[in-house]
């Protein structure tokens, strides 16, 4: 699944504008990915400028 | 309060379009409520701030306390670290983008607008597939509501366009990956924008450093999101960069954003909505500049609205298209042009870049112009020397 550093992130949308399924949410200083909606592309992971997301196998419980 | 009104317009995004928008259609007489995200209009900032003079006065008397720093020439360096300067046809300022988004949105306030910060809209309100209204979340108390026309002024993540069934969505190839530091402690002349040039470092984009006076500066990367990622992300380039040619420098702020370089949207108004600034990508495709073509969208849309709210018509898509076809008979059909630019620059190698500056630069700086630098970029396609004309006459 696709993860998010909030820690890092800056919440600046650019992942937001390029989701091809329109699953990601941004709040003022937060931001959520709807798993059952992502497909997994990871277009996110590339355009994202400060490299806070990535794909991780199983979610760590 | 705000939340039991019922209001003419909904504006969504206080950035400068939604600012723009709301400030107008408020001296007109309309009910304003202009919503932003964030708790601090203008913060952070994700822009280079750079902007025109006279490009500024189309829509606002400058301000001194919005204004950094002044430019009178711009640079471009080449791959081999060569240079050419130009001159401004008039000058331009680096502005402080905090100071100025908020006097923005003030000044629509001043009108008669109502700014609410700290509003989250979710969702959009529909009667018979016609959007008529918001709703959201503001200071964890959900609220919803109406309003005759809604505007979509959310910037590039355009979520406002979506949700009403336009398709915003951008490829990665038409979007900017950007990253910029705002830096102290560094030795440069401060009339003097630069741009870096490098197909290999700053793929289909560029590095731009833009003097904020002092001893400070704006110092920047936009690439393709085709060519970022991660090892590779705009981050990482532009942190290389500024190790090699500033070891000293001291980091101010940081700032972090997309931006729209795509061509113009295909489709931007719905029933009851209309979209501005770089939620409709209205940004220049080859610089990634917005700021004033987002403000010329906004003042596009709000002639219409007035116009269709004085003469008591429906906000439905036909009426509100008038706005998308004064667009794109101006200002769109110059963004398909730089677009075509655009394709044909990409091409480019490090050693056609190097060429091309050290052509440009044998020319006296008074005969020096954009037009002449990409005349030479691309002198093989006579369709594209056209386009080149006619965007910068007179640069």
């Amino acid at each position: 699944m696709i993860k998010v550093n909030k820690d890092e992130c800056d919440f600046c949308g650019a992942c937001v504008a390029v989701c091809p399924v329109d699953c990601i949410e941004l709040f003022d200083k937060d931001i959520k990915i709807d798993s059952k909606k992502c497909t997994e592309c990871k277009l996110c992971i590339y355009v994202c400028p400060i490299e806070v997301i990535s794909y991780v196998e199983h979610e760590a419980v | 309060m705000w939340n039991t009104k019922q209001y003419d317009i909904i504006v969504v995004g206080a950035g400068p379009s939604g600012s723009t928008f709301a400030r107008i259609a408020a001296s007109n007489g309309l009910s304003v409520l202009l919503f932003e995200r964030k708790t601090k209009i203008g913060i952070p900032v994700r822009c280079g701030e750079g902007i025109i003079d006279s490009d500024l006065r189309l829509f606002y008397e400058p301000r001194s306390e919005w204004i950094s720093n002044t430019v009178n020439k711009f640079c471009f360096v080449a791959p081999n670290g060569s240079s050419t300067t130009f001159k401004f046809k008039d000058k331009g300022y680096i502005l402080n983008r905090k100071i100025f988004d908020n006097d923005l949105a003030t000044l629509a306030e001043k009108e008669g607008a109502t700014v609410v910060t700290n509003a989250y809209v979710s969702g959009l309100l529909f009667e018979n597939d016609k959007v008529v209204g918001v709703k959201g979340i503001c200071n964890n108390e959900p609220f919803e509501l109406k309003s005759k026309l809604v505007i979509g002024a959310d910037g590039v993540e355009s979520r406002i366009g979506r949700m009403a069934g336009i398709n915003t969505t951008l490829k990665l190839n038409e979007i900017g990956s950007g990253y910029q530091k705002t830096i102290s402690g560094i030795n440069i002349d401060k009339s003097v924008c630069s741009f870096y040039i490098s197909n290999r470092l700053t793929t289909e984009g560029y590095i731009w450093i833009f003097p904020k006076g002092n001893d400070k500066a704006n110092i920047g990367i936009g690439i393709s999101g085709k060519a970022s990622s991660n090892g590779e992300s705009a981050k990482k380039r532009l942190n290389d960069y500024l190790d090699q040619n500033f070891p000293n420098h001291k980091v101010e702020s940081i700032a972090v954003g997309g931006i729209p370089i795509s061509k113009p949207l295909k489709q931007m108004v719905a029933d009851g909505i209309m979209l501005i600034g770089d939620a409709a990508r209205t940004v220049n495709p080859l610089s990634g500049g917005g700021l004033i073509l987002g403000m010329k969208s906004a003042v596009k849309a709000v002639d219409v609205a007035v116009k269709i709210f004085k003469d008591d018509l429906e906000t439905s898509k036909l009426n509100l298209m008038e706005y998308q076809k004064r667009w794109m008979a101006n200002e769109g059909k110059q963004i398909n042009r730089i677009y075509r630019i655009k394709q044909a620059v990409e091409k480019l190698t490090d050693e056609n870049l190097n060429r091309i500056i050290k052509k440009v630069n044998k020319l006296p700086m008074d005969k020096r112009s954009i037009a002449r630098l990409f005349s030479a970029a691309i002198p093989q396609k006579p369709s594209l020397l056209i386009d080149i004309a006619k965007i910068f006459v007179g640069y």
